[in-house]
Order: C-alpha cells, then structure tokens, then sequence
C-alpha cells in the first residue's frame, strides 16, 4: 500500500518520533508543571506552537508542488485562506444567539448590515461534518478548476507563478467586499465554541494543539507516501522533464492536476486549524506576500524533503515571533537576508545541512562506470 | 424501422465501438506511412510533400543536410507537430494525426530525443521502471508494486544497454554515451513496434558507436526503427536502406552506395560547384 509504505522508511520514523514526542511533552509541561515553575508551558504558547504546526502543514502541501513537481505556486495562500473560511462559517453559525445583536441564525456583520436572511451558500454550516468535508472540498475544487485550465494549456513555470499569484490576489479583494457575505474587511471572528468545547479554555487550545500535530503527521504520511510511489518518480520526471514524460506515455497534466489537488485540500485542512487557534480569518491570509513567505519557509528549509518545509515554517515563525517583539522594523529585512544568504550558501537549505544526502551511494558506483564503458 | 435494424446489426462494428487500443495492423506491410505531408512555420516550409514508407521490422536511416526537416518528421509522427496537410498512418488502423502524443506512445512509438533526456535525479532502474509498459494512468501509477516480472524485463534491458553495473547510479552521474544508451534501454521498455532515434551516436566515443551500432541492429526485426544521423560512418555500419532527406522531401533512397552515388545527393552534401 502507497500510505503504509513510508512508515517504513528511516526518515519518517524520526520526523513522526520527533513530532510525536514533542507533542507528548508540550502537553506534559502544560498539564503538570505548576503555573510559576520555569518549565511550565503556558497556553499562549501552546497556541503559538500550534500555530507553526499550521504553517508547517501548509509548507508541507507547497513543498509537494514545488519540491517535487517543479510547480512554484505563489498562491497556496488562498487554498488556506479559503479552508480558513470554511471552519470560519462552521464557528459562526456555532455561536447562535450569542452574538452582540443575540440573532439565532444570523451572524453579526449580517444583522449590522440589515440582511435579512441567511445566504444560501451559509446553509449547511451549522452541521460540523458539513463544514468539515467543505474545508476539503472547495480548495480541492477551485485547485481542480484552476489546474486544469492551467495544465491542460501547457502553462508552466514563471507565467503559471504568476496566474497563481493573481489568484489570490483576486480572490483577496473579493473577500474584502462586503456584498461577499463573508464579513469583508473585518473577516470572520468572536468565535465562542468548537463541537461544543469552548475555544477560551486550556484545555480545548491544547486539544486543538495535538489536533494539529496530528493533522501534520498525517500530512506528512500522505505526501511521503505519494512521494516514494511511483507517482511520486512521475512528479519528478515531469519536473525534469516534461516532454520526456509525455512521449514515455504518461499525461502529464493529470500527474500534475492530482498532486496540485492534494495539496491544496492539505493547505486548506492547515487553514481550517489554524483559524481556531488564532481566533479570526480575515482577507490579509489571501494577500500574495502571505504566499510569498510560504514559499520562503520551504526554500529555507529544504526543497523536496518535506521535512526541511517542516523545519522552515517552525524556525522562520519563531525567528518572526521572536524579531517582531525586539525590534518589528527589522523583521522584512532580517528574512530577505536570511534567504539570500541560504539560497548562496546552503542551496539545499537547513535540512541538506542537518542529513547527509541520499547520494552518497552513487560513490560505491562510480568504479564499475569504467568497466561499462569499455 | 430499418434504422433499427440496422443499428442491431450485430456483423456491423461501429467506429466508436472499437476499443481505443487495438493492436497495430501491419497485414500490409508498412507498419509507418506518411503521404503528401506538408509543414511551415511562418511561411518556412520545413515539409514539403514528404511521402515515406517504412515497413514492419526494417532498419532505416535518414541522412540529409541541417534544416532537411529530419526532426519536424519526427515531431509530426510523434503528435509534437501537426501537419498542415498530409496524412500519417501506424500500421493501416491508426491515424496518428488524431492521437496525442501519450496516446501515441502508448500506441507503440518510441521517441529518443536528440539531446539525450534521462531523468537525471532519479537511478537509471528507476528510468527504466518509469518507461515500462503499464498501466500509466494517475490512480494505477500511484498504487503500482514492483513485481519480480518487472524487475527481470528492467535486468534484462540493463543486460542489453550494457548499465547493469550502474542500476542503482543517479542518471545524472552518466556520462554523454550512456545516457544515449539509457535512453534508447527506455524505449525498449516501451515494447514500442516503432523507434525512433535521432542522433544516437552525436558525441560518442568509437568504441561506443560500435556499441550502439550493434544495439541497434539487434533490435531490427523484431522492432521497426528509424535512425536520424549524421555521422555517415555510422550510417554505412548499420545501414540497409538509406533514405536522403533535403528541404523537406525525399530526395533520394535505396543502398548506402546507390545513394552515395546518387549526383542529386552529391550535389547537395558537396555544394553546387561539386
């Protein structure tokens, strides 16, 4: 089987070890060390830690693309922004009378702009495994859409970027209007329970926590998994070389079109737990330079190892967290000079310089080539 | 009434009842016919009334000057190219001029680029495992197994391409002629009726050429295959029927010493003055 086969392997025990123990352990120190002990991990950072496993999740869905499939989408971004929406819906509707205005059914931002009744496409998110399949399902769709107009017209490379790109900046600026439904500016926010566990306590932030943790191991299973398939080889043979791949018999296209769907429904699953945590969606998680930092994660970390994007998104946003309390100004430029400096130095980014790489078998080859030859 | 009847006849085969991937006829001989072919790029005509037969399991070389439009032939007949007018037939059932180019790989044609293309990251088994003939659908290609079958074909083509001791070697690490070789062992993963290869021995060292030469003939006869190739040397050594090619159409065919004796075809190599 293709999803049993990288538990298997070396490298994924360990980042599934790893991921495992520190979630073990977070959650230890959280539970049972007492308020004022040095060792006590405080909810905040409970939900910061669970705020990078988000990103690490939606580094793992970029790397799929970029790592393996050659394509540099700039616009993963809104696959996270749009399953951010869908939980979002989901922890509206939870809140019922509860709001400001205390209408049963209509959200706040609804009533203050007069609306009378629910939008259709509001319909159906009361129901927790309605909003649940919808976090996978329209990423999914607007990726398959998107995909196979893209695919199929041959657009690669640069101009595909590029159209990725403009993708989220349009469907940022519709979510900005109001007439959208979708709280516009403001976004989605003042949520109140989750499945019926209050989103304010320590407890349900630490759940949602180990929910992440999870949610990036089997991210992760899943992409090693379509990695090390034969799939997987395909993805790199059209990276390499497209035409080869086509004249060999495969279609391209739907190699391409599969991959970029996956990981976009693994974006939007990082988006739709991420939203929880930080409490609010809004139209800013569609803007480019959101997608842009994405991609910087993975580069950073390691292309086409996934664990490097892993890696990436947790150094870089606690390198953020860390540089915006010091000195905010900073920040922008300490990443840009962070990333020339890796991609000068270390073109295989943090993990080529943690793990010795795959190749070194070739060396016990090389004597043999001479006998060949002659 | 008679519409019916004759939609329930069962002795009639409807086109669209045929399934897709029906086997090459070559019942008649050529197993690859190309007829009034025409082809320009802005205005350039790269193919000009090209007629060309090649019939199952024969060896044939095409030689001709830069620009002869030995490349855009193989362009057209593996889908890359579509031709203005003209038509291209695979054995007498397949019409290569409605077929994409993985159906036509599919099919059966085999393609070797002129600069040879490996996947250069993955091991030269793992080329070869993405070459084999399967099933190369999305869904199947993800829960594909390696069977020992399919090990053996691979061993078996590494034998013949003269890699077995580099399998597990990066591609990338090859040199120039083994790439050449690599690439010509993953069309025969194919199990292709047709290869197509052009310029397999540009840059290769004698030694290699005489190796390549020899993979070549092997493979006559049982596979069709089609050289494109300037070096003449090359050429003479494999060749049993030559065909020149010069401003997109035929120019001359037959023995490597009927051509070479050919004054069109001296005229053309050796310049007007010759």
């Amino acid at each position: 089987m293709w999803l049993t086969r990288p538990l298997q392997e070396r490298s994924t025990r360990i980042f599934l070890g790893v991921l495992f123990a520190s979630l073990v352990i977070v959650s230890v120190l959280h539970v049972f060390m007492p308020q004022d002990s040095a060792l006590h991990v405080s909810a905040y950072t409970v939900t910061l830690l669970g705020k990078y496993l988000c990103y690490a999740l939606l580094a793992v869905a970029v790397d799929l693309v970029w790592g393996y499939l050659g394509i540099l989408s700039l616009g993963h971004g809104a696959f996270f922004a749009l399953g951010g929406y869908a939980m979002g819906m989901y922890l509206m509707r939870q809140i019922g009378d509860r709001g400001v205005y205390g209408d049963p059914t209509l959200p706040d931002f609804m009533v203050f702009l007069n609306w009378q009744e629910l939008p259709w496409y509001w319909l159906g998110f009361d129901m927790p495994w309605f909003a649940f399949i919808m976090v996978l399902l329209v990423p999914g769709i607007l990726a398959l859409v998107f995909g196979f107009l893209a695919f199929r017209s041959r657009v690669t490379g640069v101009y595909l970027s590029i159209i990725t790109q403009a993708l989220t900046f349009a469907l940022m600026l519709a979510f900005f209007r109001n007439e959208m439904g979708l709280g516009g500016n403001n976004g989605l926010t003042d949520f109140k329970d989750m499945l019926g566990f209050d989103l304010r306590t320590d407890a349900t932030r630490l759940g949602l926590f180990i929910a992440t943790g999870v949610a990036l191991a089997m991210g992760y299973v899943i992409c090693r998994g379509i990695v090390t398939s034969k799939l997987g080889r395909v993805s790199i043979a059209c990276r390499d070389a497209e035409a080869r791949t086509r004249f060999l018999g495969y279609r391209v296209e739907r190699v391409q079109l599969f991959v970029f769907v996956v990981s976009a429904m693994l974006a939007g699953v990082a988006g739709a737990l991420y939203v929880p945590q930080v409490g609010i969606i809004n139209p800013s998680e569609f803007s480019p330079l959101f997608s842009i930092e994405v991609v910087v994660w993975v580069a950073l970390g390691g292309r086409a190892t996934l664990y490097g994007a892993v890696i990436g998104a947790i150094l870089v946003n606690y390198g953020k967290t860390v540089f915006t309390g010091i000195m905010p100004d900073a920040w922008l430029f300490a990443l840009g000079g962070l990333f020339v400096l890796v991609t000068v130095f270390l073109p295989k980014g943090i993990a080529g310089l943690l793990f010795k790489p795959k190749k070194a078998k070739v060396a016990d080859n090389t004597p043999p080539e001479q006998e060949a030859t002659a | 009434m008679s519409i019916l009847q004759e939609l329930t006849n069962r002795d009639q085969v409807f086109e669209f009842l045929t399934p897709a991937q029906s086997p090459v006829d070559v019942r008649h001989g050529p197993i690859l016919y190309l007829e009034d072919v025409n082809v320009s790029f802005d205005g350039f005509k790269a193919i000009n009334n090209l007629n060309l037969t090649i019939d199952d399991g024969e060896l044939r070389c095409i030689i001709g000057p830069n620009g002869a439009g030995k490349t855009t032939m193989m362009d057209i007949i593996t889908g890359k190219t579509r031709p203005d007018t003209g038509s291209v037939w695979f054995g007498s059932r397949h019409n290569l001029l409605n077929l994409s180019e993985p159906d036509i790989a599919t099919l059966g044609i085999g393609r070797k680029f002129q600069k040879p293309t490996v996947f250069e990251a993955l091991t030269v088994f793992e080329n070869l495992e993405l070459a084999m003939a399967a099933d190369k659908r999305v869904f199947p290609t993800l829960t594909a197994l390696m069977k020992p079958e399919y090990r053996d074909r691979i061993d078996e083509v590494l034998e013949m391409i003269g890699l077995k001791a580099l399998r597990q070697a990066l591609a990338g690490i090859l040199s120039h002629g083994q790439k050449q070789w690599l690439e010509i062992g993953m069309l025969l993963m194919q199990k292709p009726r047709l290869l197509l290869v052009d310029e397999p021995v540009a840059g290769m060292t004698e030694q290699e050429m005489e190796r390549t030469a020899e993979l070549l003939t092997s493979l006559a006869g049982k596979q069709s295959v089609v050289v494109v190739e300037h070096d003449m040397g090359f050429v003479r050594s494999i060749a049993r029927k030559v065909t020149v090619l010069h401003q997109g159409s035929v120019l001359a065919e037959g023995s490597m010493d009927q051509v070479s004796n050919h004054p069109e075809v001296i005229k053309v190599y050796l310049g007007e003055e010759a």
